[in-house]
């Protein structure tokens, strides 16, 4: 996967609306759609993903018919897609065939957020034999070695949490993203590094990019607004989040 | 200093551990944000120290004898034995511990090891609200902040236990999402430790959880099987034919059964039959391999992997997972897992209360279905150990209203 730099990833949950909702993120200026696929216990995620998610599973959305989004999305807009979901959900469907039917469907990476390195052994090999890319977080709480492992495991780009704690937006970053980048980058090597947790406003997104990050992640933000004011609102705040970006 | 004396105490407390990966078999692991790994190395780490450690096992024995009251009795119940008509019943009696289950073993164990790693606060959860108790507990003697989540469903069924946890000065935070029970308790407990990682432990209450949590709470809970073991070995001149335990996460039962891993003995596990139709917490007989709260074991899930409701009577056992060393277990033959219904439990309460004047929690409740059964099978030879895990205090306003009791 290559995704341009600087980068904007909007993660949306899978439902009915979501292919209008990436077009609308696109226009905004999303380089990268991050596609949740609801799972019944999200621990990683915060109270807007809970209940994005579970909405998403009250309207019968299942990893199939996530998959099938991903393909209307990938018939609509012309930006890298990245399925993001949780381990039961992928061996629920068989790992072989979620990557399969993920790169049929246009995923060109994946995200699984309880799935460390060491534990992703079989996923690695079912992705790379379907040319999809993985990738690993790393976060402020990491020590050097996972830092590393992780960074130089991720292909297609790693995924920097710049918070500690679950998903949802906040006021203020971690203060240790610049030290956590540092070492990123060192093993990351030209992989793309974007920075995602808690990013809700342009000034986040600016302090990323200062930072050194090539980009930025918005799920908890892009949903709220959605709730707010549909695929206008994501629109407006993706257009405002990518201004933070360098030209 | 873990028990090394096999003559008296059977197999060692860390005996069998995982492997490097944290895995029994293809079960455990470590499935979780990035966020905590960090902190689980951490904990691996405090563990091994001080299991090492003789100060460690000086302080957790003196407070398990001063503070917890053990070695908890092993009772021959003669009048549930003779109305079965079948092996001696034993009961180990955990219900006697401190707080009134087990659940205070493992608390009190992980507090230490918090302390000793500089964690000021606790995060825990709790179904029936005897773990919540324990923390609440152990937090209070060793000045530790504690914050408890429970389902919302949990603390109208177990109120006596929330109150319980407000005395001790223990934070409870009502959880009201999917079914407000413990699986949803975990899922928010799980999210606090990873937003407060740094200065939190995360005080598990069972058996299960990402690695090194599901054999800390066996090494800490084991106490159960090594003294029960030598109180046969004395009391009955004999090992059991077979022990039966309560099946929730599962840490009573790995606690009870641990020390007789290499005897020919029996390991029968009971979980929540529930209404005896589709709704019930039968994890291990009747759910699949899948990662459930950090580790790979049987879940209760449909076929995309999404986690079913569940429901049990009990509190503590109405849960959709279970450890991974009762997965392995169960995989290996070595242990059996047998469901017992809402309704079975209740008469096995009745039958305890009235039989034998003690009022068993409706978790135990289930173990004593079975065994009831198994020492009927056995015949007037044999001897059946049950793991007592707690006392039913907690359920008394459930009970009573249930009844229409005044
Ligand atoms: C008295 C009692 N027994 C058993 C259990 C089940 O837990 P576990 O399977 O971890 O022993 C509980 C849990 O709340 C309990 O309170």
């Amino acid at each position: 996967m290559n995704i341009p730099r600087p980068s904007l990833a909007v993660y949306l949950m899978a439902n009915e609306d979501a292919p209008a909702l990436a077009e609308a993120a696109v226009r905004g200026g999303a380089t990268v759609i991050e596609l949740g696929i609801p799972y019944s216990d999200p621990l990683a995620d915060g109270t807007t993903i809970q209940r994005a998610a579970q909405a998403a599973l009250d309207a019968g959305i299942t990893p199939e018919r996530a998959l099938e989004l991903l393909a209307e999305i990938h018939a609509r807009v012309d930006v890298p897609l990245v399925p993001m979901t949780y381990g039961a959900i992928v061996e629920g469907y068989g790992i072989e065939a979620f990557c399969r039917d993920a790169a049929k469907a246009g995923a060109e990476a994946l995200i699984v957020a309880d799935i460390p390195p060491e534990e992703s052994g079989p996923l690695r090999d079912a992705a790379a034999a379907e040319g999809v890319d993985l990738i690993h977080l790393v976060a402020p709480t990491s020590r050097p070695e996972r830092i590393e492992s992780a960074a130089a495991a991720s292909t297609g780009f790693v995924y920097l949490v710049a918070a500690v704690g679950v998903t949802g937006a906040r006021e203020n970053l971690d203060p240790r993203v610049a030290e956590l980048l540092e070492r990123t980058r060192t093993a990351a090597g030209d992989t793309p590094i974007l920075g995602g947790f808690g990013v809700s406003t342009r000034a986040h997104v600016e302090g990323l990019i200062a930072a050194g990050t090539d980009g930025a992640i918005v799920g908890s933000a892009a949903i709220d607004a959605i709730e707010r004011g549909g695929p206008e609102a994501l629109e407006a705040l993706v257009r405002d989040l990518a201004a933070g970006l360098p030209s | 200093m873990s028990s090394t004396n096999t003559a008296q105490h059977g197999t060692p407390a860390d005996a069998y551990p995982p492997d490097d990966m944290g895995r029994w078999g293809e079960f455990g692991g470590r499935f979780v944000p990035e966020t905590v790994m960090a902190a689980l190395d951490e904990l691996e780490a405090g563990m091994n120290e001080a299991f090492a450690d003789p100060a460690f096992h000086a302080e957790l024995a003196l407070l398990a004898r001063d503070f917890v009251g053990r070695p908890t009795p092993l009772y021959l119940a003669e009048r549930l034995t003779e109305d079965v008509g079948g092996a001696r019943i034993w009961l180990k009696r955990e219900d006697l511990a401190h707080t009134g289950a087990h659940k205070i073993n493992n608390a009190l164990g992980q507090a230490i090891i918090a302390k000793r790693l500089g964690k000021q606060r606790i995060v825990a959860e709790t179904g029936a609200g005897q773990h919540g108790v324990a923390t609440a507990t152990a937090c209070a003697r060793f000045g530790l902040k504690a914050v408890v989540y429970m389902g919302e469903e949990d603390m109208r069924r177990q109120r006596p236990n929330v109150v319980r946890m407000k005395m001790l000065g223990a934070e409870v935070i009502p959880v009201t999402n999917g079914a407000g029970t413990l699986k949803d308790a975990l899922n928010d407990a799980i999210r606090d430790w990873i937003a407060n990682v740094e200065d939190t432990h995360y005080l598990i209450g069972t058996a299960a959880g990402p690695h090194p949590y599901p054999y800390l709470v066996r090494r800490l809970q084991a106490v159960i099987g090594q003294e029960s073991r030598a109180q046969m070995l004395e009391r009955a001149g004999r090992l059991p034919d077979a022990v039966v335990a309560c099946v929730g996460g599962g840490s009573n039962a790995i606690g009870i059964f641990h020390s007789f891993r290499d005897d020919p003995v029996r390991l029968i596990g009971v979980e929540a039959g529930g209404t005896g139709g589709a709704l019930h917490a039968r994890s291990l007989s009747g759910g699949k391999v899948s990662i459930l709260h950090g580790s790979r074991s049987y879940v209760l899930c449909d076929d995309d992997g999404q986690v079913v409701e569940t429901h049990s009577i009990s509190a503590g056992l109405d849960y959709p997972g279970v450890g991974p060393e009762h997965a392995f277990l169960h995989s290996t033959g070595r242990a059996e897992f047998i469901g017992a219904t809402d309704d079975e439990s209740l008469v096995a309460f009745d039958r305890l209360c009235h039989l034998e004047g003690i009022i068993p929690a409706l978790e135990t409740s289930h173990a004593l279905v079975i065994a009831e059964r198994i020492a009927h099978d056995l015949g007037p030879t044999g001897d059946v150990l049950v793991g007592l895990s707690g006392r039913g205090d907690k359920d008394v306003d459930q009970i009573a209203a249930r009844r229409g009791m005044e």
